[in-house]
């Protein structure tokens, strides 16, 4: 008798989580994870507790590594699928459907106090921040020679970062290829701190982080060829805010999508609400189309991704969420 | 006629003896039970370090297929993220010895001397209740400690060092120190309270003060348990992640200079292992070469250790 | 040969007896850097969470909107991973200890384990959660749960606690085993009856540091898949159907306050950081209250003591 209770017990204790069918698991990048986190709190209350949303921060590279095991349902990205990544979900015969769900602006700050900066110009950043610059541009008087002789302090995030990658792909015309000194930070807020404290400092980070600390910061506005652009939710929008606006996306298991019904729904739910939701966590919408053909494109199911595994910059939405794509 | 009383003792004699014979054989059953047990338990960690040792080989194994050893143990710039990468091992190694060594120099001494002032000096509430406190200071998330470093150990340092950068390796050195102190002074103390009170009373007795006591009995004496303490900290200190990711900065430094920042090897594989690089990329590869020399540094000093306290355990009795 | 004269004498001994006074200044002074450096984290964390420390911080889950935001979630994922954890890693260590104490013989073999034991402890936590990542979530199936987190801490604080019980083990005169012995002891009624209650002071000193670390890990468990945002608790341990106590909580999913913590510092809005800072002061008492428990009994166990 006491044997069988011990078996019961055993067999009870082995049982893993019956509940994982009612779970839709997501994760991936720390930046998009505001965006998701809004959708699942209002889905899951929406939904009144029957079904379960649970969102990590194991970064885009890791998010996709799950992702393409299998172990996730949706992926948070903030850069496209790599070729790398869509490799490794073809061995394991995982297909996706490719989302873009918001813009994440890139601002360029400067100090308040900073009077000399007025606009800057694609070219102007890259003569800070390409490579040959490490050790030789390091007062503002190099960049323009209008600008007074004051050292030139850069601030801006990790080299592991989708922020990094794209911003560098923008400036300087490579994914990657930037100058090394400089100071560097997985944290936001501390770039923040640094441009804040610096008359001199220059960084680069997302629109959240500017408009949630304007008082102490100035943003530059930004010349892509038509004119210096300030970056505001309007801008970014239309696409005049060239060339440092970034989409970040979602992946979405087509697995997921198939097999569990309350996948399809959530992601339905995220393109729904995203205009307004995505506003309250200070980042800025994809124009109203953008999501109309992402849900379109969730209702044909069609998987694979537009950027071929590669990183692009400048694109605008409409004209991305058009082309064919590809596994 | 009567029973025969003595075929029945003979008879109780015998179920007694058999009974023993029976009980030893089951004693020594569990005795062995209980020491197999036992080697399983300590064999866990052996079976850990394998844990770690096959991940860190197997994917570094990739890694140097594509990166030269020579180059990874000689290069001095370590730019693995950016394009046109170098892959020298060297920057992270310096990092992670500058960060250290500045914790070791500040919990050592502070962590002694705090296990001789509570073993000796202290009374028993006083030593019951500031113990605790300064055990505490070890269950403080490793995030805060990279805040406080960052946010009000550096602007103080600032005011010193007024050229000292917003992250540097001196702030985070301190903070990892004040972190483990309670690691050498709590074990340190253990060690010192566990001499036995003859040899401290045989002390006090020739007229020796606390301190001499201290130094010229006690310390000695529980030498092997304090270097235990010692080889812990140090293990901690370099072990040490977010202190360094938050205080210390993220960009890769060759430098011996405790002002100016620099990455850890720790910090590194933080940064990388939760950022958006693809999982089975090279560069996210670098994250086991890294970790790999890391242990490398740690099992030579601690082999050292080892030697060390061999040379020196006191055997009272 | 009696070069010392009284007044030498005199004076030596005066100069060891203001040696020692000033190290006892020195060494309170020690102890208060300690202590203040405690004091200013808690007033930094004070001063900005106290404010959001209401009763609905502690019942409600995350949620975009700061003031709204709570750790439900968080606090109940940190006990039910440190139950996991102190549940498996102190067995192990105890035994281990005690092992590499009484009963390994001294060869090569003992050396390497005593080796090996020490490296762990220099081993980076995000390397434990990779490993983990690899062999207790995928290689045996135990997914990114409550299990698996308190299995990797476990291993994580494994070298601590052995290290600790080693020591106190060793320090324990021989004359108290051979008396045992003398009586008639097996190896391990001496052990459990003699050896392991004089050393539980020792013990636990060790357990309370190893715990009061694993508490405030952070990058193992998010490599190990820990959620950030997850609105609802495990399922309960004890059921209102038979067999009365249920396990699936070990496989659920899961947050804990470290994680909730370092994802609110590092969020733009600056009243984040504010649900920050309390989670901070939050998980201190919490391990406070933890280490409380351990300090009580070590407290007893160390008045027993008497040689």
């Amino acid at each position: 008798m006491k044997n069988l209770l011990l078996v019961g017990l055993f067999l009870v204790a082995m049982s893993p989580g019956l509940a994982k069918a009612q779970i839709i698991q997501i994760d991936g990048s720390s930046t998009v994870f505001p965006v998701t986190e809004a959708v699942a709190e209002e889905f899951q209350k929406s939904k009144r507790g029957k079904v379960k949303v649970t969102v990590g921060i194991a970064g885009t590279g890791g998010g996709f590594k799950k992702f393409c095991r299998g172990e996730t349902d949706v992926s948070n990205a903030s850069r496209p699928i790599l070729k790398l990544e869509m490799d490794y979900c073809k061995k394991s015969g995982v297909q996706f459907i490719e989302l873009p769900v918001a813009y994440d602006a890139l601002t360029v700050i400067v100090n308040p106090k900073n009077n000399w900066v007025n606009s800057l110009t694609v070219p102007d950043l890259k003569r800070m921040w390409e490579p040959a610059a490490q050790g030789k541009v390091t007062s503002w008087n190099q960049v323009r020679s209008e600008w007074p002789n004051n050292p030139l302090k850069l601030f801006g995030p990790g080299a592991d970062s989708g922020t990094f990658d794209y911003f560098t792909e923008a400036i300087v015309g490579k994914a990657k290829s930037s100058r090394g000194d400089f100071t560097a930070s997985e944290d936001d807020n501390v770039l923040v701190q640094g441009v804040a404290n610096d008359r001199n400092a220059l960084g680069y980070f997302g629109f959240a982080y500017y408009i949630e600390n304007q008082a102490k910061l100035k943003a530059v506005p930004i010349d892509g060829g038509k004119g210096p652009i300030s970056p505001s939710s309007k801008t970014v929008e239309d696409g005049t805010y060239q060339p440092l606006s970034r989409p970040i996306f979602i992946y979405v298991s087509k697995k997921s999508l198939d097999s569990k019904p309350a996948v399809k729904e959530f992601v339905e739910f995220y393109l729904k609400n995203a205009p307004q939701l995505v506003k309250q966590v200070k980042y800025v919408a994809l124009p109203q189309n953008a999501y109309s053909i992402g849900a379109d494109h969730l209702k044909k199911g069609k998987i694979g991704t537009v950027f071929a595994g590669t990183a692009e910059v400048g694109v605008k939405i409409e004209d991305l969420l058009k082309r064919e794509a590809s596994l | 006629m009567g029973k025969i009383e003595t075929g029945t003792d003979y008879g109780f004699f015998h179920s007694q003896s058999e009974n023993a014979t029976a009980n030893a054989q089951w004693q020594k059953l569990r005795e062995r039970a209980v020491e197999f047990g036992m080697l399983l338990c300590a064999l866990s960690s052996v079976g850990v370090t394998m844990g770690i040792v096959w991940v860190l080989i197997a994917e570094s194994w990739h890694f140097f297929a594509n990166v030269s050893i020579i180059d990874f143990l000689t290069d001095t710039q370590w730019t693995v993220l950016f394009e046109n990468p170098r892959y020298g091992i060297m920057p992270l190694v310096t990092g992670t010895l500058v960060t250290s060594t500045i914790a070791l120099i500040v919990a050592l001494p502070l962590g002694t001397i705090i296990a001789i002032y509570l073993s000796e000096y202290a009374n028993v509430k006083v030593r019951e209740v500031l113990k605790p406190i300064l055990e505490l200071l070890s269950a403080v998330p490793t995030v805060v400690f990279g805040y406080f470093a960052l946010l009000f150990v550096t602007p103080l340092l600032q005011r010193i060092l007024p050229d000292l950068p917003g992250f540097n390796m001196l702030s985070a050195g301190i903070v990892i120190g004040i972190m483990i102190v309670p690691y050498v002074s709590s074990l340190s103390e253990d060690a010192m309270k566990a001499v036995p009170v003859t040899i401290r009373e045989g002390s006090y007795a020739m007229g020796a003060t606390r301190l001499q006591t201290s130094l010229r009995v006690l310390i000695p004496s529980a030498f092997s348990g304090i270097a235990s303490a010692y080889v812990l900290g140090f293990s901690r200190a370099v072990g040490e992640t977010m202190v360094v990711a938050i205080a210390a900065g993220t960009q890769p430094n060759l430098t011996l200079n405790p002002m100016q920042g620099a990455a850890t090897i720790t910090a590194y594989i933080v940064q990388v292992s939760l950022g958006d690089l693809p999982h089975g990329s090279v560069a996210y590869q670098s994250i086991f070469a890294a970790g790999m020399t890391l242990m490398c540094m740690t099992l030579i000093f601690n082999i050292g250790g080892y030697l060390l306290r061999k040379k020196y355990r006191e055997v009272y009795e | 040969m009696m070069d010392l004269t009284s007044g030498d004498l005199q004076r030596r001994v005066q100069r060891n007896k203001q040696k020692d006074k000033i190290f006892a200044v020195i060494g309170l002074a020690a102890t208060f850097v300690g202590m203040l450096t405690l004091a200013a984290l808690l007033a930094d964390l004070m001063i900005d969470g106290l404010a959001r420390l209401r009763p609905h911080f502690f019942t409600s889950f995350p949620s975009r909107f700061p003031a709204q935001a709570g750790i439900l979630s968080a606090w109940v994922g940190t006990t039910l991973v440190m139950l996991v954890t102190a549940l498996t890693a102190v067995p192990l260590a105890i035994g281990a200890g005690v092992y590499l104490e009484e009963y390994a013989p001294k060869n090569w073999f003992t050396a390497l384990i005593e080796i090996n034991i020490a490296n762990l402890a220099g081993v980076p936590s995000i390397v434990y959660g990779l490993m983990a990542l690899g062999l207790f979530v995928y290689q045996f199936r135990f997914g990114q749960s409550i299990l698996s987190a308190g299995l990797t801490l476990a291993l994580l604080i494994l070298p601590i606690v052995i290290v600790a019980t080693r020591e106190s083990i060793q320090a324990i005169p021989n004359s108290m085993r051979e008396a045992a012995y003398a009586l008639g002891a097996s190896k391990w009624q001496t052990t459990r009856d003699h050896v392991l209650p004089y050393s539980m002071g020792g013990i636990l000193t060790g357990v309370i540091i190893g715990l009061s670390r694993a508490i405030g890990e952070t990058a193992p468990l998010i490599t190990i898949g820990a959620l950030t945002f997850i609105a609802f608790l495990p399922d309960p341990p004890v059921k209102s159907e038979f067999p009365f106590i249920s396990f699936d909580w070990l496989w659920s999913p899961f947050s804990v306050m470290p994680i909730q913590m370092f994802n609110w510092v590092s969020r733009p809005q600056a009243e984040f950081h504010l649900n920050a800072a309390a989670t901070g002061l939050v998980l201190m008492v919490m391990t406070l209250a933890m280490n409380g428990i351990a300090i009580y009994f070590r407290y007893r166990f160390r008045k027993r003591i008497k040689w």
